[in-house]
């Protein structure tokens, strides 16, 4: 099903996404990868965050301030652009590789994070964290950098802008294509489709 | 002897760098083509169009076809009867690479070190496959290789009681393993026989070869069309979300190898399978 929505979101229309539905992205998103995930994380880490799975009082600290994005509410593309030419707002923009992500996701998850784009698979702790709280994993189409391009209007860097392509960028986004891959249920479109076509 | 004048070479390189990056060869164009009328899930068809017009929008505007423009690969043939002046060829391929990068507007992906982690800032080192040949030309074919896919290659050492079906095991198994994460309709290139660095050369080399052609080796040209079969009934389809288009091509270069081993070599790439020549 088609669907439109506006980001930042509400929980409760990240809850009502299905795995297959196609929805179309328009707001705000943030970019990181690799190398941003590992210096949230180091941020985390000194701003006294623990054990991302430990639960209860004092398991999780408020990640405001500690981060350079407010997480609650929001989306994070793993995506590092390719250089911006003149008058253009940003370079090829597709998604990269999300299992690369799996070690640093649960714990944003659990810090209020609700969505991610990306291509490929998760693994079992990054699913389960999407359920636990709520979350969804979109696909963005790999390899469609130019065409994905054309649905961001702007860019700003806002942090880590010494990693180059891999700083956090903030994407203004109009209609963004992206597919449900993994749903609030723990629904894995990856695993679905891929055994329907299956001989 | 013939003198080439190595900045030559650079400017070849440097073109070389941002053509491949905006334009597929023609091949690669036809098979992504070709796929969206074979293909019968309608999400697939969906995704197939918008790589088709990805590809479109890629050249009309210059973005690169995929942000991620790779770790610049090159298969240098050097004909022995070629004399270079004004410096060092590899200083001059990675002063192409540079420019090309740069002034076309590509990803810098590179880092200098594989665990300190610094980006070299100009997409340099490239790597480069040397080949003294015969003649008196320079053949550079370069094959930026983006690393979602590159991630997802194996090496299997196999025995060589393992046979045939050993090895059309190992194929089949890393391309399921790659799944998604690879950017299907992927394209496979397969290296057979060697040593242990031979096969994975012969992979990546593989590669480079036009899709829709075949190994003039009649069993190996078989098993191509039969793994490409096979790879096709897996339903891993167009971006991995089901269907029947999950290769393009299965390219299989085979070598000579030890009395003990079968080396074989998987290069996994996504249908961004770039690839473009020069002869100076
Ligand atoms: S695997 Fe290929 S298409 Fe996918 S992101 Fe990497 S270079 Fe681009």
């Amino acid at each position: 099903m088609d669907k439109h929505l506006n980001v930042p979101v509400g929980k409760e229309e990240i809850k009502a996404l299905r795995a297959g539905d196609m929805v179309f992205l328009t707001g705000t998103i943030y970019t990181a990868r690799d190398a941003a995930h590992k210096r949230m994380d180091e941020a985390l880490l000194r701003a006294g965050q623990t054990d991302p799975n430990a639960s209860g009082e004092g398991a999780a600290v408020n990640s405001t301030g500690v981060l350079p994005l407010e997480l609650e509410g929001n989306i994070i593309y793993y995506m590092g652009p390719s250089p911006a030419r003149e008058g253009r707002p940003i370079g090829s923009a597709g998604p990269t590789t999300a299992s690369r992500m799996d070690k640093y996701a649960p714990k944003l998850l659990d810090l209020g994070l609700l969505g991610m784009i990306g291509k490929g698979k998760r693994s079992r702790e990054v699913i389960d964290a999407i359920v636990r709280n709520g979350a969804v994993y979109f696909a963005a189409i790999g390899g469609a950098g130019a065409l994905l391009s054309k649905a961001i209007t702007a860019s700003e860097v806002i942090a880590y802008d010494d990693l180059g392509t891999e700083a956090i960028r903030k994407l203004t986004v109009k209609d963004f294509p992206a597919i449900v891959v993994i749903d609030s249920e723990g629904n894995n479109l990856y695993e679905s489709a891929v055994q329907q076509y299956s001989l | 002897m013939r003198s080439i004048d190595v900045n030559k070479i650079t400017e070849a390189v440097k073109n070389l760098c941002i053509d491949a990056n905006h334009r597929l060869a023609p091949d690669m164009e036809r098979a992504l083509l070709d796929a969206e009328d074979k293909e019968e899930s309608t999400l697939g068809r969906q995704i197939l169009g918008q790589l088709k017009e990805n590809l479109d929008i890629a050249g009309r505007d210059m973005i690169p076809i995929c942000q991620d423009t790779g770790m610049a690969v090159f298969f240098v043939k050097v004909g022995q009867e070629v004399h270079f002046e004004g410096g060092s060829l590899t200083d001059a391929i990675n002063e192409g690479v540079r420019r090309g990068y740069t002034e076309g507007y590509l990803r810098k992906s590179v880092v200098s070190d594989p665990l300190i982690r610094k980006n070299t800032g100009d997409n340099t080192p490239a790597i480069i496959h040397y080949d003294i040949v015969s003649g008196d030309k320079v053949e550079i074919t370069i094959a930026p290789k983006g690393f979602g896919s590159e991630n997802m290659s194996r090496v299997f050492m196999l025995k060589p009681a393992d046979g045939e079906e050993g090895v059309k095991n190992a194929i089949l198994q890393a391309v399921k393993d790659a799944g998604p994460n690879a950017c299907p309709p992927m394209v496979v290139g397969v290296g057979i026989g060697g040593t242990f660095e031979k096969c994975a050369e012969m992979a990546k080399e593989a590669l480079t070869r036009e899709v829709g052609t075949h190994s003039d080796i009649e069993y190996v040209a078989a098993m191509e069309e039969e793994l490409l079969e096979k790879i096709n009934r897996t339903g891993i389809g167009p971006a991995g979300l089901g269907g029947r288009i999950t290769a393009l091509a299965v390219n299989i270069n085979t070598y000579a190898t030890h009395i003990a081993g079968l080396p074989v070599a998987v290069n996994i790439c996504c249908h961004v399978n770039r690839h473009a020549r020069a002869v100076l």
